[in-house]
């Protein structure tokens, strides 16, 4: 049966696109996966590959169109086939709501969802099965909260969180008398006979979607297991001390987190076995180490890839490391960026996080957790001294990294962090 | 303090000045044998004589001119427009000489006029007859625009007019000339500033900006508002330009909300500078958006019934009050 196929979303921040060129002509077959038009979004030219086969029996928009995701651009179906009704159907629709395109030809069905590599090593066309139908109970486009000016104010003056008030304006715009009611509703035992509110319904963004699917996807495919290993880190702390005196001419300084990563590029050159993938029936073996930084974005997180960390000095990659994840917060990386990691570092120690297991960014064989220093009393020579500890734990692929392995690259990368010169053996 | 009406009140701020100064002369069409089209200048002609209360003939642009002239070589001119629907046949000398000379002549020549008449609609005197000519002299720097609501507003206004080395359009209303308030007694002389806002009414839901006609328009609405728990602050700017928005701001920050009332059409003017101030000086006290009721954009018809539909009405007042109040 013939369906209509609207504008992929082909970037999290696309909002709109223009379509460059058609690559199929009106009566070419189509595979799926089949490159059929190049879309210029927001940050570059991308590929618009099909989720369906057939026959393109119609182009509706024309070569230099821009438009909104989701709007109707082209009808794939069986050679020959009646297409009139969804000729009616995409009239009707721009005729009609202008960007409220028709999603769905056949119920359940979105014609073209989210192909969005948040994270790395996934090929920019590969995307959401054809069947992922998205939920649209839509609350404010993009998820906008609509609340006044004074509103705004008042949440930041009273650390409320607006997402969790219900607005009563036009269109649910939250207004003072919201933001007043919710603080009488949250003065706990006061409250009596305060509303009791349905939960919010707002629109999962691109993005979010596209880190449930791949996450859960790891969670569900990848035999996942930890190693935890407790570190001294005084040394590494003293190390990145007498590299910052040295950098401060340059005006440059080093984070830990720096001297991590570079600590974990040259485990990787040691224990060669952890930087690998699993491709199903292969294993690749990394000539290079690339490693997937996690960082926190508004409303998700994105992992920019720094190229061959083990080659670099911890100047440059402080330098990298800084203007990857600063592009990343302002949604500017590539995708050519964002993908092709061979291992990742995620670091919540920031947020007093001791410990925790990270979930591994197929198709990397593993991801290194970090959490925060600890200053606590340990025993050295018999005696307890002060002690600053960090914890590590690395989730692994236990299809390519057995306990032994990962182990091996734990106790490889304890012993360059708890001896920096080890790095420049 | 003693009642005298709008008319009266303007009367006696130009008996008032002329006495004090003898360089101040009225000038305009029927200002003198008839007293004045609107009977504003009864008496005058009687008490300083033809020199100093001139009739002219009907020629706008050249009495204007020749008021422009006297200002500038040390004379006080009071120049009356039967209307100011009449005065866009000396536009020109209003916004080419006036406003300019005293810019043009590096400060040397100042142009200390004052041009009044009656503003806006009256009844039934149809597209022609019922400009509301404030946007349009607004727009000009190098003029001082004032429209007093009240007669005391209008004395005490119109005297600091006189006395203003500016040139200052002074917009009156036909259907104001009647309206009685308070004044001060003889003998206690009252000089409003120019450029300075009035409270008119406390409230604490909703800030009111209003002036001239819809004034009062806009006091009943707040009195009905009221029987239903609305309270409505209401400002009355008194001079348009210079604008004064600190009383304004002040009561947004404290009402969270504003509606401008205003009889001249929508599309710019004092009403949209209003609201452009607010919304920048206030922003983050606003709970809604900034709304207008404004005289309808479209010529004024004639017809009466259509006449009240095109003015700003209770009815649409009371309404966008409860818009941004967010209430039925």
């Amino acid at each position: 049966m013939a369906k209509i196929i609207g504008l992929p979303k082909l970037s999290p921040t696309m909002e709109e696109g223009t379509l460059v060129a058609w690559v199929k002509k009106e009566g070419d077959e189509v595979d799926v996966d089949d490159l059929l038009a190049e879309v210029e979004t927001d940050k570059a030219t991308m590929e618009f590959r099909s989720f369906d086969r057939g026959v393109l029996l119609k182009i509706l928009v024309p070569e230099g169109e821009t438009l909104e995701p989701d709007v109707p651009v082209a009808i794939i179906g069986k050679a020959g086939e009646d297409i009139s009704d969804l000729l009616a159907q995409v009239a009707e629709t721009v005729a009609g709501s202008g960007s409220e395109a028709v999603t769905e030809t056949e119920a359940g069905t979105a014609p073209v969802s989210a192909a969005v590599p948040v994270s790395a090593s996934v090929p920019a066309s590969v995307s959401a099965p054809v069947s992922e139908s998205v939920p649209e109970a839509v609350t404010t486009p993009g998820g906008r909260i609509l609340s006044s000016p004074l509103v705004r104010r008042l949440a930041r003056e009273r650390s409320i969180d607006l997402s969790v008030v219900r607005g009563s304006g036009p269109q649910g715009r939250i207004v003072k008398r919201d933001v007043d009611s919710y603080d009488a509703s949250s003065v706990g035992f006061a409250a009596v006979g305060a509303e009791r509110l349905p939960p919010r319904v707002a629109k999962a963004s691109s993005m979010r979607r596209t880190i449930a699917r791949r996450l859960t996807e790891s969670k569900q495919t990848v035999p996942h297991y930890y190693l935890t290993i407790d570190v001294d880190i005084a040394p590494l702390a003293e190390a990145r001390q007498a590299i910052n005196a040295e950098l401060e001419v340059a005006g440059k300084k080093v984070s830990l987190n720096d001297l991590i990563i570079k600590a974990a590029a040259v485990a990787l050159r040691r224990v060669p076995e952890v930087n690998a993938s699993w491709m199903g029936k292969e294993i690749h073996f990394h000539q290079v180490v690339d490693i997937s930084i996690a960082v926190a974005v508004d409303e998700g997180l994105m992992t920019p890839v720094l190229r061959d960390a083990d080659r670099k000095g911890v100047a440059q990659i402080a330098d990298e490391v800084r203007e990857l994840a600063g592009r990343a917060r302002d949604k500017q990386l590539t995708p050519e960026e964002m993908t092709n990691g061979t291992f990742s570092i995620s670091n919540l120690g920031m947020f007093g996080i001791e410990e925790f297991t990270a979930v591994i960014n197929p198709p990397e064989g593993a991801i290194l957790a970090v959490g925060t220093i600890r200053n606590e009393p340990v025993v050295e020579d018999g005696a307890i001294v002060p002690g600053r500890r960090m914890r590590f734990t690395m989730s692994c692929d236990h299809r390519i990294i057995d306990g032994a392995t990962g182990a091996k690259f734990m106790a490889a990368f304890k012993r360059i962090v708890e001896s920096p010169l080890n790095m420049l053996i | 303090m003693r009642e005298l009406r709008y008319r009266e009140a303007l009367r006696e701020a130009m008996f008032e000045e002329m006495e004090r100064d003898d360089r101040v002369f009225l000038m305009g069409e029927e200002v003198g044998h008839y007293q004045g089209a609107y009977k504003v200048s009864e008496g005058l002609l009687d008490k300083y004589g033809e020199r100093r209360v001139i009739d002219t003939p009907i020629a706008e642009a050249g009495f204007a001119g020749v008021g422009i002239g006297a200002a500038m070589v040390g004379l006080r001119p009071i120049i009356e427009f039967m209307t100011w629907n009449f005065s866009f046949v000396a536009f020109d000398q209003i916004i080419s000489n006036a406003a300019k000379v005293h810019q043009m002549s590096a400060g040397e020549i100042q142009v200390p006029i004052v041009f009044r008449g009656p503003n806006g609609a009256a009844k039934q005197v149809a597209s022609q007859h019922s400009h509301s000519a404030a946007p349009f002299y607004t727009h000009i720097p190098g003029l001082y625009v004032i429209q007093p609501s009240t007669p005391r507003d209008a004395k005490g206004l119109l005297k600091s007019a006189i006395r203003s080395n500016n040139p200052v359009v002074f917009l009156e209303g036909e259907t104001l000339y009647g309206v009685q308030g308070e004044v001060p007694d003889e003998g206690v002389e009252e000089l409003i500033p120019i450029g300075q806002s009035r409270l008119a009414r406390t409230g604490t839901d909703c800030t009111i900006v209003t002036w001239g006609r819809p004034y009062y328009t806009v006091l009943a609405a707040a009195e009905k508002l009221a029987a239903e728990g609305i309270e409505c602050e209401v400002i009355d700017p008194r001079t348009l330009r210079p604008l004064d928005t600190a009383l304004m701001v002040e009561s947004v920050k404290k009402t969270n909300r504003c509606v401008v009332v205003h009889e001249h059409w929508p599309y710019g003017g004092p009403g949209a500078e209003i609201v452009d101030r607010l919304q920048r000086e206030a922003f983050d006290y606003l709970d809604a958006p900034l709304e207008r009721v404004t005289g309808l954009d479209v010529p004024m018809p004639y017809a009466l019934n259509l006449e009240d539909k095109v003015l700003p009405t209770e009815g649409r007042v009371i309404d966008a009050v409860k818009r941004v109040s967010y209430s039925k």
